[in-house]
């Protein structure tokens, strides 16, 4: 099992080696003259007035906190569904799910899942 | 020096290294070609339904417009901006090509015939995949261009409201076909594709791959009419090609998984081929490109409150209903 693994590390360089190549490829045969005015940043023509490495507020940042709690709770939901062949295991994982159900519809009264 | 017996290539592939290498350029070259037939096939399809008569000039049909798209990328100047993090700016491309490639590694196209048949197939390609969401930030963060910025952050709003949905969904399946890997998936359909019994969890993940590939309606990252070109404004040359070819990559990935997750993959009336697969995944992706010119996009609050308020309780029902069907 552990070759198929060998196998995805070699697909991984190959394709990465591939964009490089692409990438030293075109530099190889494209114009190269930098001049200030093409290197200004796209700000609709003006000259841009200020960094874009402000800060500020990211407002679904309440639903990225949440999508962490979320993303880990489905995670355990795996080895349930693979094994779900009768109904004991079943209903163990109906009991999850209505522990998830109810953290998401507790979420939603506190209103956590409204947009800030 | 180079024996011209099939049997001898074919005993290399045993190999992990040459079927690493195989593979990799194999399907290099098979996404790239279709992805230059799909995008025609794209341009043309909507360019009908909205009564225009899309590319035309280039070759029959104008079937060598992307390919003239492409080559003229590659020769054009490469623009750095002058206050960008380099090295994120250089390596966003790379990584959005390769992570938009890396799993078809665990995709299988016929019984036999898979690069790496991974134990935990459909896990690995889901990991993979919520990867892909990194090489977006970065092209939107390392050019310090305003437009970027806001792409970047809204591919973010994008994938904290589809990634639950799609991982709740796939359970749906893996609860009816009891393994992780892909190839056993497949098999587990051989009397009756998931799409009956898994009806509202294919509703629920084919949903979810406009928004896993940022397509209409969900194209909020390069919404064209409000933030110019999105995560990719200031890219140039050849690293907006590969920014492309791997989005656009994305929505062959999920269209080839949901032929394969709910429409019974290589299985077909009289016999098993490859050839269904693509012709699957070829009718899944015209219906993603006549959404593209019939739906209009959707606000950002509005997305996130659907995906979390709608998609959520919805797959957690689907989950419901699988067990029900296995167990009973």
């Amino acid at each position: 099992m552990l070759e198929e693994y060998v196998t995805v590390a070699v697909f991984t360089g190959v394709v990465v080696v591939f964009s490089l190549i692409a990438l030293v490829f075109s530099k190889l045969i494209r114009p190269s003259k930098s001049e200030p005015e093409k290197r200004t940043v796209y700000e609709c023509g003006e000259k841009p007035f200020s960094d874009a490495w402000h800060q500020f507020s990211v407002q679904y940042y309440m639903y990225a906190i949440l999508f962490v709690i979320f993303d880990v709770e489905i995670l355990f939901l795996y080895p349930w569904a693979i094994k779900t062949q009768n109904t004991e295991i079943f209903a163990a994982g109906l009991l999850f799910l209505f522990i998830v159900f109810a953290g998401l519809v507790y979420e939603w009264r506190k209103g956590a899942l409204e947009w800030q | 020096m180079f024996p011209l017996n099939l049997e001898f290539y074919l005993s290399l592939l045993e190999n992990p290294l040459f079927r690493g290498l195989a593979g990799a350029l194999g399907v290099i070259t098979v996404i790239s070609l279709a992805v230059l037939i799909l995008i025609w096939a794209e341009r043309k399809f909507v360019a009908r339904l909205q009564h225009r008569y899309g590319p035309n000039r280039a070759g029959k049909y104008g079937i060598l417009q992307t390919l003239a798209d492409g080559l003229k990328l590659f020769l054009k100047e490469d623009i750095l901006p002058e206050k960008a993090e380099k090295y994120a700016y250089t390596l966003a491309p790379i990584l959005c090509f390769s992570l938009a490639m890396l799993p078809f590694v665990a995709v299988p196209v016929e019984r036999n015939i898979v690069v790496a048949n991974l134990n935990a197939g459909i896990l690995f390609i889901l990991a993979v995949a919520s990867l892909s969401i990194i090489p977006v930030i970065m092209a939107g963060w390392s050019p310090n261009n305003k437009y970027n910025l806001i792409g970047g952050i809204r591919s973010a709003a994008l994938m904290i409201s589809y990634e639950i949905p799609a991982g709740l969904a796939v359970i749906g399946v893996l609860v009816l076909s009891g393994s992780l890997n892909m190839i056993d998936i497949v098999e587990a359909q051989r009397d009756g594709w998931f799409i009956l019994p898994q009806f509202l969890g294919f509703i629920i993940f084919i949903t979810v791959s406009f928004m896993e590939s940022a397509r209409p309606p969900f194209d909020l990252p390069e919404a064209e009419s409000e933030i110019v070109q999105g995560w990719t404004t200031e890219y140039s040359s050849v690293k907006f090609a590969l920014l492309m070819l791997g989005e656009y990559t994305h929505a062959v990935f999920t269209s080839v998984l949901i032929a394969i997750l709910y429409f019974g993959g290589w299985m077909g009336p009289l016999f098993d081929s490859p050839f269904w697969l693509a012709l699957k995944t070829l009718v899944i992706m015209l219906f993603l490109m006549w959404v593209r010119a019939s739906v209009v996009r959707i606000r950002i609050d509005q997305m996130v409150s659907f995906g979390w308020k709608f998609l959520i309780p919805l797959s957690l029902l689907n989950i419901l209903i699988a067990g029900a069907i296995k167990v009973f």
